[in-house]
């Protein structure tokens, strides 16, 4: 049962559900996450070694490279994607990610903007984001 | 988001399969960014055509087999493989096929196989005020910063999607207004020695990486000590440190002629005085290793101009490398560097020259991990994560000593 709710500005549509990772400081897909497994790799990142792979990923600065895209679309065919991405800015790069692999035929996850004091006050544990909201899964 | 008549017709597959998915992919990412309409672009550089993995691939084939041609002047970004020197690159055999298939792709819709992260330096250049769609975070950069061109920061696939219909869409860095100067970094209380020191640029632009945010950045104080590969490095280092698209450097760049200039007319809404400590911390950001073992060392991020390589000639001034020394660069300036005879030298001394590729993006570097010794920004920042080598952060000078020397040759007295 959905226990609290904000809204978000859809950048790319799309429902799902997961557990929260929300990162402490900004990243580059590219660089920062390996393709194959989604785990995070870049040296000096707080998060480093966790999996973006299933998470509801709340990433307030997306920053870096323009390759960024690239290594969205791999997570995507390897099915190691984050369920949904929150971010504190609108990201052309990401999108573009996700609207391709829209035309290969596949899955892309939901990408909404959120304000960045509600993204650093999200509640840890599993949400669900469908049509621009985000809830609290109790 | 209005289409024109005439670009409706092409996402209606008027010019042919390929040309409709990329309208769609413009023109979508335009109405999800909250562009009006599109405009034209006069050129791109082009970022996909290095492997990431299959479904990078997958795409670039099907735009082929649907007939795909570039509309626009493209050059491409560096791929995973050094075309010229085979065995540089450890890939197993099914990567590299991938690797190749994937380049070849890209030439074959058309675009220039240039394979360099610094086409400015190869001769792609517009000119300011022009719309262009370009990928490659450092090159983007170069592209608003130093040469006034305009572009968004272009992702993988958005931007050939943009080379194909030779539109983009409107918003972003290609507005006037989204280009003034909001934030102040003044320089000038720093020593004059450190700002005419090359290795103080890269530094600059992590901290600028890291502060700017989505401000953009016009700095003070460097007009007499500002040149193009200067601020190629700052560009490089600000981008993959941060999201920076443009930066002004005042009384250098060209929307920067003066401070009110890079502001028009408004008063900055933040102004940072940058210290010495200031800088001391953010060059700690570039290394991960304090130890004094150095096992290789790297340059060329973004991949070194002429005028660089000659310089690495003349420090290394005849002598031997005993430890391994990697330089990057494009295809364009080996020419240049054979018809000087340079080549030859540079290599005979010990220096493996790597072309349309890098240590960061493929398996170049020994696959035993150690510690890396680099003179650029970019290659402090992705090292560590891409090819689990850490890293120590120098100069030029210190780069090519190290090398020689084959242990850790410091100069602190620079950075005072």
């Amino acid at each position: 049962m959905s226990t609290e709710m904000i809204a978000g500005q859809v950048l790319y549509p799309g429902s799902a559900e997961g557990p929260l990772l929300k990162l402490t400081a900004p990243l580059s897909f590219w660089g920062g996450v390996d393709p194959a497994t989604g785990e995070i790799i870049l040296g000096s990142h707080p998060e480093r070694g966790r999996s973006v792979s299933g998470s509801i990923l709340a990433l307030a600065d997306p920053i870096g490279s323009s390759s960024s895209s690239s290594v969205l679309l791999e997570l995507i065919h390897n099915r190691v994607a984050p369920a949904a991405i929150l971010l504190g800015t609108p990201d052309a790069i990401l999108i573009v990610g996700c609207l391709v692999a829209r035309e290969l035929g596949l899955k892309a996850p939901p990408i909404l903007v959120v304000a960045r004091e509600w993204l650093h006050t999200l509640p840890n544990g599993r949400l669900s984001v469908s049509d621009g909201m985000v809830r609290q899964i109790s | 988001m209005e289409l024109t008549s005439d670009e409706r017709a092409i996402a209606g597959g008027a010019r042919g399969e390929a040309s409709a998915m990329a309208m769609r992919i413009v023109a979508e990412t335009g109405r999800l960014l909250g562009a009006d309409r599109l405009i034209p672009v006069h050129s791109a550089h082009i970022d996909g055509c290095l492997y990431h993995g299959d479904a990078g691939v997958l795409f670039a084939e099907k735009l082929v087999e649907l007939g795909g041609q570039v509309a626009v002047p493209a050059t491409l970004n560096v791929g995973a493989l050094d075309l010229l020197h085979p065995k540089r690159v450890r890939l197993d055999d099914r990567r590299r096929d991938m690797a190749l298939r994937l380049m070849r792709a890209y030439e074959a819709l058309g675009c220039k196989p240039t394979w360099t992260c610094s086409p400015y330096q190869a001769g792609h250049r517009p000119p300011a005020g022009v719309d262009v769609a370009w990928g490659e975070s450092n090159a983007v950069a170069f592209c608003n910063s130093v040469l006034g061109a305009r572009t968004n920061r272009y992702g993988d696939f958005l931007d050939i999607a943009c080379a194909i219909v030779g539109r983009a869409p409107r918003y972003g860095l290609h507005l006037p207004e989204h280009r003034r100067a909001t934030m102040l970094v003044d320089t000038s209380l720093l020593s004059a020695a450190l700002r005419n020191l090359d290795a103080f640029w890269p530094v600059l632009g992590a901290w600028i990486g890291r502060n700017a945010g989505s401000s953009i950045v016009a700095i003070d104080g460097l007009q007499t000590f500002a040149s193009e590969d200067r601020m190629k490095a700052l560009g490089a280092a600000a981008a993959s440190f941060g999201a920076v698209g443009l930066f002004h450097v005042i009384g250098v760049t060209p929307e920067a002629k003066t401070r009110a200039d890079a502001f028009s007319g408004h008063d900055p809404e933040v102004t940072v005085q940058l210290t010495s400590e200031m800088v001391r911390i953010a060059r700690g950001w570039l290394s991960t290793s304090s130890s004094d073992q150095v096992d290789a060392v790297a340059v060329g991020s973004p991949h070194l101009s002429f005028e660089e390589m000659m310089t690495i000639a003349d420090l290394v001034d005849g002598r031997r490398l005993s430890l391994p020394f990697y330089a990057h660069t494009g295809r364009h300036v080996l020419k240049q560097l054979e018809e000087r005879g340079k080549l030859a030298d540079i290599e005979a001394a010990g220096v493996t020259v790597v072309v349309d590729t890098c240590i960061v993006v493929t398996p170049i570097l020994p696959a035993k991990s150690g510690v890396l010794l680099t003179n650029s920004g970019k290659f402090a920042n992705y090292a560590p994560g891409n090819t689990g080598w850490s890293v120590v952060y120098g100069s030029l000078s210190e780069c090519v000593e190290t090398a020689v020397q084959g242990r850790l040759v410091r100069d602190e007295a620079l950075w005072s």
